[in-house]
């Protein structure tokens, strides 16, 4: 760099750079853009991949009003009912939990913290932040089944997913009290207002739409796990919309994995199989378990995404823009 | 190189306008000590100090002056409320119910950690081999053999191949966006690696395994041939291998490495920059000279939070990676992680004997996490504490 500044200091100030230096500017300009292009290939062919291959699939109206019960990947048919359900049920359950903690610790962090046990729990919302989901189910399966006996169920996958969805919302939620101009603070004490009612009336109103996205954001992170489901609670093709309940339990992730499994088994000849109408074709297997893979993973997707979108939009009605 | 010599008064990551001193939080230092119950303990003369008092209102006054008079509940005017010398019910509820979840949290951390010891610790004991270098893994209940070591190679292998395609891209991607691309061009390529951050991870596992496997064969093969290093000798796993998983594992963490990475070149001081603009520097010097020195940390914390992502990731890698009787050290073999390990056993925890032994696998994979994120979060922390 040293090459740099004196020739700079020379009297020919305006000297054009030299050839290296063009070069090497010209090739940083080109590796940057280059980075970029790069990045969006696997997010363009992902997304072309999941919609191309899933989305006749979801076009179907029995794919939203049926489960898969009694389906083999060799019969045509049936749906994600259940697993779009048994989805939602965990997802609620572990929102109603974490929503509240997790806005009270961010407003404690932002409002109340101070020394050493404010530290300690930022220092933990962190940690929290980089729990694998697999230990996260671990850790709930090491206490509820192994310690207290319980029976795999689903709403012990709701349980794993607090631990995955609290530091996210906190993480927010932190960022949107701070965002919060403290005038309004200071001039609502200055009217002598309690420091809970500020709070309450004047800080949370202010950063509503932000503590609103937070929580979608955290919604959207939880509803595509997979790791607690396999070890909490079974994969069932059959409706099941008891969350307390001991038996398995559908879910989108859970149905995504099961077809998966399914994709080279059916593979083998067999002597006929069923075409879309029911009718026994002869032939080798058709296997049905691609369509429903990709089906599943489309409306995933699309409610991920869709969460995200929305969260974007509620977003921009901040009050306090960022 | 002259970064050293730049000015670095800068803004650090997330201090836009917090609370100065307002009122004084009896609780924080109390509980500090370690108890992390819900009880409120009534803070005995501590009255908040508000800071109402700046404008020099009556309110310490009454503040300090002790009342017999109920607290207050939220009746009156809130524009003119009388101020009690008590602390009113209400914030004593609102510090306490606040407090008591962020006690929650920790004591959240303080029991995975525990839970994962207490459960882990007997199978440890019980091992017939080493648990941290053997290469067996079969807990069967009474003869316990089962050792991390090939299961921790191939998590940290994975991972930083991963790394290693991962950062150098989302560092790219991070100064194209903010020093390179137009505003039009910048904010809808934020908005889409974005996107890439909220594709559930299954996704990118059944993608991965279905449809980028094949595409990556013959790059393996080109690798191969590079050398005869262990790293790079088995190919018996055309796909599963894994280098397969570590580009899908890249793609994964590229986000956030970006999110990061975006988050601190774009604070980097104008006036560094305008100095480097005036030194004759063209774009890329200016980057090199301003942007990049400025922005280290916050690139190594952010790979770091990645590495801690990529460490963990279960099921993309559980459904890429096919699994091999023996253990290679080739990155074109195929293999287990920890996390892919525990997921594809869950079915086998009927034992307590065998459950602990994946549990022991994922206190290992905890602890290992832990250790990543807590030293990325000190490095952004340290660099907080500078700027």
């Amino acid at each position: 760099m040293t090459a740099t500044l004196t020739r700079s200091a020379r009297p020919t100030v305006f000297a054009r750079p030299s050839g290296a230096r063009k070069f090497k500017n010209g090739l940083a300009t080109t590796l940057v853009t280059a980075a970029f292009l790069v990045a969006l290939v696997p997010l363009v062919w992902l997304l072309w991949t999941v919609i191309s291959k899933g989305f006749h699939v979801i076009m179907s109206s029995s794919w939203w009003t049926e489960s898969q019960h009694n389906q083999t990947q060799k019969t045509p048919g049936g749906g994600a009912l259940h697993a779009i359900v048994g989805t939602l049920e965990q997802v609620a359950l572990c929102s109603v939990i974490s929503v509240p903690i997790a806005i009270l610790v961010g407003i404690y962090l932002v409002e109340y913290a101070r020394g050493p046990f404010a530290r300690v729990t930022t220092f933990m919302v962190d940690i929290l932040t980089g729990i694998p989901s697999i230990v996260a189910a671990l850790f709930i399966y090491a206490l509820f089944v192994s310690t207290f006996h319980h029976l795999r169920s689903g709403w012990l996958v709701s349980m794993a997913l607090v631990i995955l969805m609290v530091p996210v919302i906190v993480r927010t939620t932190e960022e949107m009290l701070k965002l919060v101009p403290n005038e309004l603070r200071e001039a609502s004490y200055a009217l002598g207002v309690p420091k809970w009612k500020t709070i309450a009336k004047i800080v949370l109103p202010t950063a509503f739409t932000g503590l609103v996205t937070g929580v979608i954001l955290g919604v959207a992170r939880v509803a595509g796990e997979t790791a607690p489901l396999l070890i909490l609670v079974g994969y069932a093709q059959g409706m099941n919309a008891n969350l307390f309940g001991t038996k398995f339990q559908g879910s989108l992730p859970g149905m995504i994995n099961d077809e998966f499994t399914n994709l080279n088994t059916a593979t083998g000849g067999s002597a006929y199989h069923l075409d879309p109408n029911g009718k026994r074709v002869a032939g080798g297997a058709i296997n049905y378990a691609p369509d429903r893979m990709w089906g599943a993973a489309l409306t995933l997707i699309a409610i991920v995404l869709l969460l995200n979108v929305i969260a974007r939009f509620v977003a921009r009605f901040n009050k306090v823009s960022q | 190189m002259a970064d050293g010599d730049l000015p670095t008064d800068l803004a650090s990551r997330s201090t836009n306008g917090v609370t100065p001193a307002r009122g004084g939080n009896p609780f924080a230092s109390r509980i500090g000590g370690g108890g992390v119950g819900l009880q409120p303990a009534p803070p005995a003369a501590a009255a908040p100090v508000q800071p109402a008092a700046l404008v020099g209102s009556a309110e310490p006054l009454a503040a300090a002056a002790p009342s017999d008079a109920p607290p207050v509940t939220g009746a009156g005017s809130p524009a003119l409320g009388t101020p009690k010398g008590k602390v009113r019910l209400g914030d004593r509820v609102l510090l306490a119910l606040t407090t008591g979840a962020a006690g929650f949290v920790v004591v959240l951390v303080v029991l995975v950690a525990f839970f994962l010891l207490v459960k882990s610790v007997p199978s440890i004991l019980d091992d017939k081999v080493n648990f941290l270098t053997s290469t067996e893994w079969s807990p069967t209940p009474g003869n316990l053999r089962f050792g991390i070591a090939p299961l921790l190679y191939t998590t940290v292998v994975i991972s930083i191949l991963a790394m290693i395609l991962a950062v150098p891209t989302a560092i790219g991607i991070a100064l194209f966006i903010t020093h390179y691309a137009p505003k039009s061009i910048a904010r809808p390529v934020a908005y889409a690696i974005d996107l890439l951050a909220a594709i559930p991870s299954i996704i990118y596992g059944i993608w991965g395994a279905r449809v980028l496997a094949p595409h990556l064969v013959g790059a393996q093969h080109a690798l191969y041939h590079l050398g005869g290093v262990p790293l790079f000798k088995d190919r018996n796993v055309p796909t599963g291998s894994l280098f397969n998983g570590g580009v899908v594992l890249a793609i994964m963490i590229l986000p956030i490495v970006t999110a990061i990475s975006r988050d601190v070149f774009e604070r980097t001081p104008r006036e560094n920059i305008e100095a480097a603009w005036a030194l004759g520097a063209t774009k890329w010097e200016m980057v090199r000279l301003a942007v990049l020195p400025y922005g280290r940390a916050g690139v190594i914390s952010g790979a770091m939070l990645g590495l801690g992502r990529a460490l963990g990731e279960t099921i993309a890698v559980f459904l890429i990676l096919s699994k091999v009787s023996h253990f290679s050290p080739s990155m074109f073999s195929g293999g287990e992680t920890i996390a892919s390990k525990i997921a594809n056993s869950a079915s086998e925890f009927n034992d307590p004997a065998s459950t602990g032994a994946y549990i022991a696998a994922g206190l290992v994979l905890f602890v290992l996490t832990f250790v990543v994120n807590a030293a990325a979060r000190t490095i952004v922390n340290r660099r907080k504490d500078f700027t």
